[in-house]
Protein backbone atom coordinates (compact mmCIF):
# COMPACT_ATOMS: atom_id res chain seq x y z
CA UNK A 1 0.00 0.00 0.00
CA UNK A 2 3.17 2.26 -0.38
CA UNK A 3 2.40 3.56 -3.22
CA UNK A 4 -1.48 4.92 -2.53
CA UNK A 5 0.16 6.34 0.57
CA UNK A 6 2.61 8.56 -1.57
CA UNK A 7 -0.80 10.07 -3.21
CA UNK A 8 -2.32 11.04 0.36
CA UNK A 9 1.17 13.24 0.75
CA UNK A 10 3.30 14.13 -2.71
CA UNK A 11 3.26 17.74 -1.32
CA UNK A 12 7.17 18.56 -1.60
CA UNK A 13 6.58 17.20 -5.30
CA UNK A 14 3.88 19.26 -6.37
CA UNK A 15 6.15 22.13 -4.47
CA UNK A 16 8.17 21.70 -6.87
CA UNK A 17 6.77 21.22 -9.95
CA UNK A 18 4.44 24.16 -9.44
CA UNK A 19 7.70 26.59 -8.68
CA UNK A 20 9.41 24.89 -12.13
CA UNK A 21 6.34 24.84 -14.42
CA UNK A 22 6.39 28.58 -15.32
CA UNK A 23 9.99 28.59 -15.96
CA UNK A 24 10.01 25.46 -17.98
CA UNK A 25 7.38 27.31 -19.98
CA UNK A 26 9.06 30.68 -20.05
CA UNK A 27 12.53 29.16 -21.84
CA UNK A 28 10.02 26.75 -24.20
CA UNK A 29 8.56 30.17 -25.45
CA UNK A 30 11.38 32.51 -25.81
CA UNK A 31 13.71 29.99 -26.81
CA UNK A 32 11.44 28.95 -29.58
CA UNK A 33 10.76 32.47 -30.31
CA UNK A 34 14.32 33.42 -30.90
CA UNK A 35 14.85 30.29 -32.82
CA UNK A 36 12.05 30.38 -35.34
CA UNK A 37 12.87 34.24 -35.98
CA UNK A 38 16.49 33.09 -36.21
CA UNK A 39 15.58 29.65 -38.23
CA UNK A 40 13.50 31.08 -40.69
CA UNK A 41 14.24 34.73 -41.31
CA UNK A 42 17.90 35.29 -39.92
CA UNK A 43 19.63 32.19 -40.81
CA UNK A 44 21.27 31.77 -44.71
CA UNK A 45 20.15 28.94 -46.77
CA UNK A 46 22.07 26.07 -47.29
CA UNK A 47 24.58 25.63 -50.64
CA UNK A 48 23.15 22.86 -51.55
CA UNK A 49 20.01 22.43 -50.04
CA UNK A 50 19.02 26.02 -50.53
CA UNK A 51 15.88 27.22 -48.39
CA UNK A 52 14.73 23.64 -47.71
CA UNK A 53 16.95 23.42 -45.02
CA UNK A 54 15.20 25.41 -42.47
CA UNK A 55 12.57 22.10 -41.89
CA UNK A 56 16.18 21.00 -40.13
CA UNK A 57 15.53 23.69 -37.60
CA UNK A 58 12.18 21.13 -36.44
CA UNK A 59 13.48 18.23 -37.60
CA UNK A 60 16.47 17.55 -36.20
CA UNK A 61 15.19 18.67 -32.42
CA UNK A 62 12.08 16.37 -32.90
CA UNK A 63 14.10 13.64 -33.52
CA UNK A 64 16.31 14.65 -30.90
CA UNK A 65 13.76 14.73 -28.32
CA UNK A 66 12.20 11.24 -29.58
CA UNK A 67 15.63 9.33 -28.51
CA UNK A 68 15.49 11.79 -25.29
CA UNK A 69 12.13 10.72 -23.95
CA UNK A 70 12.46 7.18 -24.72
CA UNK A 71 15.90 7.62 -22.92
CA UNK A 72 13.95 9.07 -20.00
CA UNK A 73 11.52 6.69 -20.58
CA UNK A 74 13.50 3.60 -20.00
CA UNK A 75 15.49 5.41 -16.84
CA UNK A 76 12.25 6.10 -14.76
CA UNK A 77 10.64 2.93 -16.08
CA UNK A 78 14.40 1.38 -14.67
CA UNK A 79 13.94 3.08 -11.17
CA UNK A 80 10.30 1.99 -10.95
CA UNK A 81 11.40 -1.50 -10.84
CA UNK A 82 14.15 -1.46 -8.66
CA UNK A 83 13.19 1.32 -5.95
CA UNK A 84 9.72 1.32 -6.95
CA UNK A 85 9.14 4.85 -6.19
CA UNK A 86 5.63 5.55 -7.43
CA UNK A 87 6.89 9.37 -8.92
CA UNK A 88 9.12 7.24 -11.48
CA UNK A 89 5.84 5.61 -12.96
CA UNK A 90 4.54 9.18 -13.04
CA UNK A 91 6.88 10.10 -14.96
CA UNK A 92 7.41 7.07 -17.44
CA UNK A 93 3.96 7.16 -18.23
CA UNK A 94 3.64 10.79 -18.57
CA UNK A 95 6.70 11.30 -20.88
CA UNK A 96 5.11 8.61 -23.42
CA UNK A 97 2.73 10.27 -25.08
CA UNK A 98 5.26 13.03 -25.62
CA UNK A 99 7.74 11.14 -26.81
CA UNK A 100 5.41 9.50 -29.29
CA UNK A 101 4.46 13.11 -30.35
CA UNK A 102 7.99 13.85 -30.98
CA UNK A 103 8.80 10.49 -33.35
CA UNK A 104 5.72 12.03 -35.14
CA UNK A 105 6.81 14.74 -36.07
CA UNK A 106 10.26 13.61 -36.59
CA UNK A 107 9.07 11.16 -39.24
CA UNK A 108 6.79 13.66 -40.62
CA UNK A 109 9.11 16.81 -40.90
CA UNK A 110 11.35 13.98 -42.16
CA UNK A 111 9.32 13.00 -44.93
CA UNK A 112 8.86 16.62 -45.83
CA UNK A 113 12.43 17.30 -45.82
CA UNK A 114 13.30 14.20 -47.94
CA UNK A 115 10.23 14.60 -50.94
CA UNK A 116 12.23 17.50 -52.15
CA UNK A 117 15.80 16.59 -51.47
CA UNK A 118 16.02 13.02 -51.88
CA UNK A 119 12.47 12.86 -54.45
CA UNK A 120 11.06 10.35 -52.40
CA UNK A 121 8.29 10.77 -49.15
CA UNK A 122 10.04 7.56 -47.25
CA UNK A 123 12.93 5.12 -47.76
CA UNK A 124 13.63 2.51 -45.91
CA UNK A 125 17.13 2.55 -44.67
CA UNK A 126 18.59 1.77 -41.36
CA UNK A 127 17.86 5.01 -39.68
CA UNK A 128 14.46 5.88 -40.53
CA UNK A 129 13.31 2.23 -40.29
CA UNK A 130 14.48 2.20 -36.54
CA UNK A 131 12.64 5.49 -35.68
CA UNK A 132 9.28 3.60 -37.21
CA UNK A 133 10.39 1.01 -34.98
CA UNK A 134 10.85 3.81 -32.01
CA UNK A 135 6.80 4.78 -32.49
CA UNK A 136 5.68 1.60 -32.57
CA UNK A 137 7.33 0.62 -29.06
CA UNK A 138 6.06 4.18 -27.90
CA UNK A 139 2.88 3.16 -29.26
CA UNK A 140 3.37 -0.40 -27.57
CA UNK A 141 4.26 0.87 -24.41
CA UNK A 142 1.41 3.11 -24.10
CA UNK A 143 -0.98 0.42 -24.78
CA UNK A 144 0.51 -1.80 -22.63
CA UNK A 145 -0.07 0.91 -19.63
CA UNK A 146 -3.60 1.34 -20.18
CA UNK A 147 -4.42 -2.67 -20.75
CA UNK A 148 -4.74 -3.63 -16.88
CA UNK A 149 -7.58 -2.48 -14.75
CA UNK A 150 -5.54 -2.48 -11.71
CA UNK A 151 -3.26 1.08 -13.09
CA UNK A 152 -0.01 -0.30 -11.03
CA UNK A 153 -0.07 -3.89 -13.12
CA UNK A 154 -0.22 -1.65 -16.28
CA UNK A 155 2.75 0.58 -14.78
CA UNK A 156 5.32 -2.49 -14.00
CA UNK A 157 3.73 -4.54 -17.08
CA UNK A 158 5.05 -1.42 -19.60
CA UNK A 159 8.22 -0.73 -17.47
CA UNK A 160 9.60 -3.80 -18.50
CA UNK A 161 8.53 -3.44 -22.20
CA UNK A 162 10.38 -0.08 -21.91
CA UNK A 163 13.30 -1.62 -20.81
CA UNK A 164 13.47 -4.18 -23.48
CA UNK A 165 12.75 -2.01 -26.52
CA UNK A 166 15.65 0.13 -25.15
CA UNK A 167 17.94 -1.44 -27.29
CA UNK A 168 17.01 0.18 -30.01
CA UNK A 169 18.29 3.64 -29.34
CA UNK A 170 21.72 2.60 -29.70
CA UNK A 171 20.48 1.35 -33.11
CA UNK A 172 19.24 4.43 -34.43
CA UNK A 173 22.24 6.45 -33.05
CA UNK A 174 24.58 4.80 -34.61
CA UNK A 175 22.50 3.34 -37.56
CA UNK A 176 23.55 6.07 -40.16
CA UNK A 177 27.31 4.62 -39.40
CA UNK A 178 26.70 1.57 -39.06
CA UNK A 179 24.87 1.29 -42.43
CA UNK A 180 24.91 2.85 -45.57
CA UNK A 181 22.25 5.37 -45.29
CA UNK A 182 20.52 7.17 -47.47
CA UNK A 183 20.18 9.77 -43.97
CA UNK A 184 23.13 11.71 -43.66
CA UNK A 185 25.25 10.79 -40.95
CA UNK A 186 26.04 12.66 -37.89
CA UNK A 187 26.39 17.09 -37.90
CA UNK A 188 26.55 17.88 -34.38
CA UNK A 189 26.35 15.22 -31.59
CA UNK A 190 30.07 13.59 -33.57
CA UNK A 191 33.53 13.17 -32.50
CA UNK A 192 35.54 16.13 -33.54
CA UNK A 193 32.41 18.62 -32.75
CA UNK A 194 29.67 20.14 -34.86
CA UNK A 195 30.15 20.00 -38.86
CA UNK A 196 27.65 22.97 -39.17
CA UNK A 197 27.99 26.66 -39.14
CA UNK A 198 27.06 28.42 -36.48
CA UNK A 199 25.25 30.80 -38.44
CA UNK A 200 22.96 27.62 -38.15
CA UNK A 201 23.88 25.53 -35.62
CA UNK A 202 22.75 28.90 -33.36
CA UNK A 203 18.71 28.78 -34.28
CA UNK A 204 19.32 24.39 -33.94
CA UNK A 205 20.38 24.38 -30.52
CA UNK A 206 17.51 27.07 -29.45
CA UNK A 207 15.15 24.86 -30.84
CA UNK A 208 16.97 21.87 -29.01
CA UNK A 209 16.52 24.28 -25.95
CA UNK A 210 12.80 25.34 -26.33
CA UNK A 211 11.40 21.73 -27.22
CA UNK A 212 14.12 20.01 -23.86
CA UNK A 213 12.03 23.18 -21.95
CA UNK A 214 8.47 22.72 -23.29
CA UNK A 215 8.76 18.57 -22.39
CA UNK A 216 9.60 19.59 -18.74
CA UNK A 217 6.42 22.09 -18.78
CA UNK A 218 3.83 19.47 -20.02
CA UNK A 219 5.93 16.57 -18.50
CA UNK A 220 5.03 18.63 -15.14
CA UNK A 221 1.37 19.07 -16.03
CA UNK A 222 0.83 15.54 -16.90
CA UNK A 223 2.25 14.27 -13.86
CA UNK A 224 0.17 16.59 -11.42
CA UNK A 225 -3.05 15.06 -13.13
CA UNK A 226 -1.65 11.35 -12.66
CA UNK A 227 -1.09 12.41 -8.97
CA UNK A 228 -4.48 13.90 -8.65
CA UNK A 229 -5.75 10.97 -10.47
CA UNK A 230 -4.57 8.73 -7.53
CA UNK A 231 -5.71 10.91 -5.14
CA UNK A 232 -9.01 10.05 -6.86
CA UNK A 233 -8.55 6.67 -7.03
CA UNK A 234 -7.11 6.08 -3.42
CA UNK A 235 -10.15 8.38 -1.40
CA UNK A 236 -12.67 6.13 -3.77
CA UNK A 237 -11.25 2.83 -2.19
CA UNK A 238 -11.23 4.28 1.39
CA UNK A 239 -14.93 5.05 0.67
CA UNK A 240 -15.19 1.48 -0.58
CA UNK A 241 -13.40 0.28 2.46
CA UNK A 242 -15.89 2.98 4.91
CA UNK A 243 -18.92 1.49 3.16
CA UNK A 244 -17.97 -1.85 3.26
CA UNK A 245 -17.10 -2.00 7.17
CA UNK B 1 14.27 -36.45 -14.35
CA UNK B 2 16.23 -32.98 -14.68
CA UNK B 3 13.53 -30.65 -14.07
CA UNK B 4 13.87 -28.59 -17.13
CA UNK B 5 13.32 -31.32 -19.73
CA UNK B 6 10.21 -32.13 -17.53
CA UNK B 7 8.96 -29.00 -18.44
CA UNK B 8 9.27 -29.22 -22.09
CA UNK B 9 8.05 -32.95 -22.29
CA UNK B 10 4.69 -32.17 -20.53
CA UNK B 11 4.44 -29.06 -22.53
CA UNK B 12 5.39 -30.56 -25.94
CA UNK B 13 3.25 -33.51 -25.22
CA UNK B 14 0.48 -31.31 -24.02
CA UNK B 15 0.50 -29.45 -27.65
CA UNK B 16 1.28 -32.30 -29.47
CA UNK B 17 -2.12 -34.38 -28.03
CA UNK B 18 -4.04 -31.18 -28.71
CA UNK B 19 -2.31 -30.40 -32.28
CA UNK B 20 -4.56 -26.87 -32.06
CA UNK B 21 -1.66 -24.87 -31.56
CA UNK B 22 0.35 -26.14 -34.24
CA UNK B 23 -2.43 -26.95 -36.89
CA UNK B 24 -3.53 -23.47 -36.46
CA UNK B 25 0.10 -22.24 -37.13
CA UNK B 26 0.74 -24.41 -39.97
CA UNK B 27 -2.79 -23.67 -41.96
CA UNK B 28 -2.42 -19.91 -41.67
CA UNK B 29 1.31 -20.25 -42.66
CA UNK B 30 -0.20 -21.83 -45.78
CA UNK B 31 -3.10 -19.39 -46.48
CA UNK B 32 -1.28 -16.42 -46.04
CA UNK B 33 1.41 -17.87 -48.81
CA UNK B 34 -1.34 -19.12 -50.88
CA UNK B 35 -3.13 -15.87 -50.96
CA UNK B 36 -0.19 -13.86 -52.58
CA UNK B 37 -0.51 -15.35 -56.11
CA UNK B 38 -4.14 -14.30 -56.05
CA UNK B 39 -3.42 -11.11 -55.13
CA UNK B 40 -0.33 -9.95 -57.13
CA UNK B 41 -0.79 -12.59 -59.93
CA UNK B 42 0.80 -15.92 -60.96
CA UNK B 43 3.32 -14.50 -62.93
CA UNK B 44 6.54 -16.66 -61.59
CA UNK B 45 9.09 -14.03 -62.46
CA UNK B 46 7.08 -11.47 -59.87
CA UNK B 47 6.93 -14.29 -57.38
CA UNK B 48 9.92 -15.45 -57.41
CA UNK B 49 11.38 -11.83 -56.84
CA UNK B 50 8.84 -11.69 -53.57
CA UNK B 51 8.79 -15.36 -52.25
CA UNK B 52 11.70 -15.59 -50.05
CA UNK B 53 9.99 -12.03 -48.16
CA UNK B 54 6.53 -13.66 -48.22
CA UNK B 55 7.62 -16.56 -46.90
CA UNK B 56 9.22 -14.88 -44.09
CA UNK B 57 6.07 -12.65 -43.21
CA UNK B 58 3.77 -15.05 -43.24
CA UNK B 59 5.82 -17.65 -40.95
CA UNK B 60 6.24 -14.55 -38.63
CA UNK B 61 2.96 -13.82 -38.24
CA UNK B 62 2.18 -17.56 -37.81
CA UNK B 63 4.15 -17.88 -35.06
CA UNK B 64 2.76 -14.88 -33.14
CA UNK B 65 -0.78 -16.59 -33.27
CA UNK B 66 -0.13 -19.43 -30.52
CA UNK B 67 2.27 -17.12 -28.34
CA UNK B 68 -1.23 -14.99 -26.77
CA UNK B 69 -1.47 -18.94 -24.69
CA UNK B 70 2.14 -19.41 -24.01
CA UNK B 71 1.58 -18.94 -19.83
CA UNK B 72 -1.86 -18.11 -20.55
CA UNK B 73 -3.62 -21.70 -19.31
CA UNK B 74 -0.63 -21.99 -16.06
CA UNK B 75 -2.08 -18.76 -15.39
CA UNK B 76 -5.21 -18.87 -14.61
CA UNK B 77 -4.89 -22.33 -13.15
CA UNK B 78 -2.47 -21.05 -10.43
CA UNK B 79 0.36 -23.82 -12.08
CA UNK B 80 2.56 -20.64 -12.93
CA UNK B 81 2.67 -19.42 -9.18
CA UNK B 82 3.68 -22.90 -8.54
CA UNK B 83 6.27 -22.90 -11.06
CA UNK B 84 7.36 -19.41 -9.58
CA UNK B 85 7.63 -20.59 -6.66
CA UNK B 86 9.97 -23.85 -6.84
CA UNK B 87 13.46 -23.89 -7.12
CA UNK B 88 14.17 -23.91 -10.54
CA UNK B 89 14.80 -20.45 -11.33
CA UNK B 90 11.77 -19.00 -13.16
CA UNK B 91 13.79 -17.86 -16.45
CA UNK B 92 14.74 -21.54 -16.80
CA UNK B 93 11.07 -22.26 -16.60
CA UNK B 94 10.07 -19.93 -19.19
CA UNK B 95 13.03 -21.01 -21.41
CA UNK B 96 11.50 -24.67 -20.93
CA UNK B 97 7.77 -23.34 -21.89
CA UNK B 98 9.59 -21.50 -24.78
CA UNK B 99 11.10 -24.71 -26.43
CA UNK B 100 8.04 -26.54 -25.91
CA UNK B 101 6.59 -24.01 -27.70
CA UNK B 102 8.84 -23.96 -30.50
CA UNK B 103 9.24 -27.14 -30.92
CA UNK B 104 5.16 -27.09 -31.36
CA UNK B 105 5.23 -23.59 -33.89
CA UNK B 106 8.54 -22.90 -35.33
CA UNK B 107 10.17 -26.39 -36.14
CA UNK B 108 7.02 -27.61 -38.25
CA UNK B 109 7.21 -23.90 -39.93
CA UNK B 110 10.65 -24.12 -41.08
CA UNK B 111 9.80 -28.07 -41.90
CA UNK B 112 6.93 -26.95 -44.34
CA UNK B 113 8.67 -23.58 -45.83
CA UNK B 114 10.04 -25.13 -48.77
CA UNK B 115 6.79 -26.79 -49.71
CA UNK B 116 5.72 -23.03 -49.42
CA UNK B 117 8.48 -21.82 -51.59
CA UNK B 118 7.42 -24.16 -54.21
CA UNK B 119 3.90 -22.04 -54.26
CA UNK B 120 6.33 -18.75 -54.77
CA UNK B 121 8.71 -20.04 -57.24
CA UNK B 122 11.86 -19.59 -55.08
CA UNK B 123 14.73 -21.42 -56.88
CA UNK B 124 15.16 -25.03 -55.33
CA UNK B 125 19.12 -24.18 -54.45
CA UNK B 126 17.92 -21.40 -52.03
CA UNK B 127 15.58 -24.17 -50.03
CA UNK B 128 18.42 -25.31 -47.62
CA UNK B 129 19.18 -21.71 -46.47
CA UNK B 130 15.36 -20.96 -46.43
CA UNK B 131 15.13 -23.46 -43.70
CA UNK B 132 18.08 -22.76 -42.35
CA UNK B 133 17.33 -18.79 -41.31
CA UNK B 134 14.28 -20.64 -40.31
CA UNK B 135 15.67 -23.00 -37.77
CA UNK B 136 18.08 -19.65 -36.51
CA UNK B 137 15.02 -17.38 -36.65
CA UNK B 138 11.66 -18.98 -35.32
CA UNK B 139 13.78 -19.80 -32.24
CA UNK B 140 14.59 -15.92 -31.40
CA UNK B 141 10.60 -15.24 -32.61
CA UNK B 142 9.73 -17.57 -29.70
CA UNK B 143 12.10 -15.92 -27.54
CA UNK B 144 11.21 -12.11 -27.80
CA UNK B 145 7.36 -13.41 -28.08
CA UNK B 146 7.51 -15.24 -24.60
CA UNK B 147 8.66 -11.65 -22.63
CA UNK B 148 5.06 -10.28 -24.83
CA UNK B 149 3.37 -13.31 -23.89
CA UNK B 150 4.62 -12.82 -20.20
CA UNK B 151 3.63 -9.17 -20.05
CA UNK B 152 0.06 -8.95 -21.25
CA UNK B 153 -1.13 -11.79 -18.53
CA UNK B 154 -4.32 -10.20 -17.16
CA UNK B 155 -4.35 -7.71 -19.87
CA UNK B 156 -7.60 -6.89 -21.85
CA UNK B 157 -7.88 -7.69 -25.16
CA UNK B 158 -3.82 -9.75 -25.22
CA UNK B 159 -3.88 -11.22 -28.41
CA UNK B 160 -3.94 -7.69 -29.91
CA UNK B 161 -2.09 -6.16 -28.02
CA UNK B 162 1.00 -8.79 -28.16
CA UNK B 163 1.16 -8.54 -31.40
CA UNK B 164 1.31 -4.73 -31.16
CA UNK B 165 4.17 -5.31 -28.43
CA UNK B 166 6.67 -7.92 -30.38
CA UNK B 167 6.33 -6.79 -34.17
CA UNK B 168 8.91 -3.99 -33.64
CA UNK B 169 11.09 -6.33 -31.89
CA UNK B 170 10.87 -9.14 -34.45
CA UNK B 171 11.76 -6.64 -37.83
CA UNK B 172 15.66 -7.32 -37.34
CA UNK B 173 15.22 -10.88 -37.20
CA UNK B 174 12.74 -10.45 -40.59
CA UNK B 175 15.27 -8.15 -42.34
CA UNK B 176 18.10 -10.42 -41.88
CA UNK B 177 16.05 -13.74 -42.06
CA UNK B 178 14.75 -12.13 -45.71
CA UNK B 179 17.99 -11.29 -46.51
CA UNK B 180 19.92 -14.53 -46.40
CA UNK B 181 17.07 -15.67 -48.84
CA UNK B 182 17.17 -13.11 -50.82
CA UNK B 183 21.42 -13.40 -51.13
CA UNK B 184 21.13 -17.03 -51.80
CA UNK B 185 18.85 -16.12 -54.78
CA UNK B 186 20.53 -13.95 -55.98
CA UNK B 187 23.60 -16.62 -56.16
CA UNK B 188 25.40 -14.81 -53.49
CA UNK B 189 26.83 -16.00 -50.05
CA UNK B 190 24.13 -15.76 -47.44
CA UNK B 191 26.68 -16.21 -44.70
CA UNK B 192 26.93 -12.41 -43.58
CA UNK B 193 22.81 -12.66 -42.99
CA UNK B 194 23.10 -16.04 -41.39
CA UNK B 195 25.49 -15.23 -38.96
CA UNK B 196 23.85 -12.28 -37.95
CA UNK B 197 20.76 -14.15 -37.24
CA UNK B 198 22.67 -16.89 -35.18
CA UNK B 199 24.12 -14.04 -33.23
CA UNK B 200 20.32 -12.73 -32.33
CA UNK B 201 19.53 -15.76 -31.75
CA UNK B 202 22.31 -16.25 -29.11
CA UNK B 203 21.35 -12.54 -27.40
CA UNK B 204 18.13 -13.52 -27.50
CA UNK B 205 18.35 -16.94 -25.43
CA UNK B 206 20.67 -14.83 -23.14
CA UNK B 207 18.60 -11.79 -21.81
CA UNK B 208 14.61 -13.42 -23.17
CA UNK B 209 14.46 -16.04 -20.21
CA UNK B 210 15.22 -13.37 -17.58
CA UNK B 211 13.09 -10.34 -19.22
CA UNK B 212 10.42 -12.95 -19.68
CA UNK B 213 10.74 -14.15 -15.98
CA UNK B 214 10.34 -10.64 -14.83
CA UNK B 215 7.45 -9.74 -16.60
CA UNK B 216 6.14 -13.34 -15.48
CA UNK B 217 6.36 -12.06 -11.64
CA UNK B 218 5.16 -8.85 -12.40
CA UNK B 219 1.65 -10.87 -13.40
CA UNK B 220 2.18 -12.41 -10.44
CA UNK B 221 2.61 -10.02 -7.81
CA UNK C 1 5.21 42.57 -52.00
CA UNK C 2 6.58 40.60 -54.45
CA UNK C 3 9.47 40.28 -51.31
CA UNK C 4 7.08 38.61 -49.71
CA UNK C 5 5.86 36.21 -52.19
CA UNK C 6 9.51 35.36 -52.75
CA UNK C 7 10.42 34.76 -49.33
CA UNK C 8 6.87 32.55 -48.29
CA UNK C 9 7.72 30.51 -52.17
CA UNK C 10 11.37 29.41 -49.88
CA UNK C 11 12.56 29.48 -53.26
CA UNK C 12 10.36 26.64 -54.19
CA UNK C 13 10.19 24.57 -51.21
CA UNK C 14 7.44 26.22 -49.64
CA UNK C 15 5.38 23.63 -49.73
CA UNK C 16 7.66 21.32 -47.90
CA UNK C 17 8.81 24.00 -45.21
CA UNK C 18 5.95 25.74 -43.76
CA UNK C 19 3.89 22.66 -43.58
CA UNK C 20 6.77 21.10 -41.49
CA UNK C 21 6.82 23.86 -38.72
CA UNK C 22 2.76 24.28 -38.75
CA UNK C 23 2.18 20.98 -38.38
CA UNK C 24 5.13 20.64 -35.16
CA UNK C 25 3.53 23.84 -33.64
CA UNK C 26 0.34 21.69 -34.34
CA UNK C 27 0.91 19.20 -32.90
CA UNK C 28 3.23 20.41 -29.76
CA UNK C 29 -0.01 22.95 -28.89
CA UNK C 30 -2.56 19.95 -29.14
CA UNK C 31 -0.40 17.86 -26.96
CA UNK C 32 0.06 20.95 -24.12
CA UNK C 33 -3.80 21.53 -24.67
CA UNK C 34 -4.91 18.06 -23.95
CA UNK C 35 -2.27 17.49 -20.67
CA UNK C 36 -3.17 21.10 -19.45
CA UNK C 37 -7.19 20.07 -19.80
CA UNK C 38 -7.02 17.17 -18.34
CA UNK C 39 -4.77 18.42 -15.37
CA UNK C 40 -7.72 20.57 -14.89
CA UNK C 41 -10.34 17.89 -14.89
CA UNK C 42 -8.97 16.17 -12.37
CA UNK C 43 -8.24 18.64 -10.16
CA UNK C 44 -11.80 19.53 -9.97
CA UNK C 45 -13.22 15.95 -9.63
CA UNK C 46 -10.55 15.78 -7.05
CA UNK C 47 -12.28 19.37 -5.69
CA UNK C 48 -15.48 18.02 -5.49
CA UNK C 49 -14.22 14.95 -3.66
CA UNK C 50 -12.61 16.62 -0.91
CA UNK C 51 -15.72 19.09 -0.41
CA UNK C 52 -17.19 19.04 2.83
CA UNK C 53 -20.24 17.07 3.33
CA UNK C 54 -19.33 14.90 0.36
CA UNK C 55 -18.48 11.27 1.59
CA UNK C 56 -18.20 9.90 4.65
CA UNK C 57 -15.94 11.69 7.25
Amino acid sequence: MKRLDWFANPARFLRLARAVQPWAAGVALVAAAVGLYLGLFASPADYQQGESVRIMYVHVPSAWMALFCYTALAGASAVALIWKHPLADLAAKATAPVGAAFTFLALLTGSLWGKPMWGTWWVWDARLTSVLVLFFLYLGYIALNGAFDDPTRGAKASAVLALVGFVNVPIIKFSVDWWNTLHQPASVLRAGGPAIHESMLAPLLLMALAFKAYYVWVLLIRIRAEIAAGKIRAARLRETRVAAS
Amino acid sequence: MNPFFAIVRRDARLAFRQGTDTLMTLAFFVIAVVLFPFGVGPEPNVLARIGGGVVWVAALLASMLALERLFQADYEDGGLELLALAPMPLSAVALAKVLAHWLATGLPLAVAAPALGVMMNVPGDVFPVLIGALLLGTPTLSLIGAIGAGLILGARRGGVLLALLVLPLFIPVLVFGVSAVEMAAQGLSPAASLLILGGMFLAALALAPWATAAAIRQALE
Amino acid sequence: MSDLAAYFAMGGYGAFVWPSFAVTLAVLILVWFASDRQLKRNERALAEMEKPGKGPR
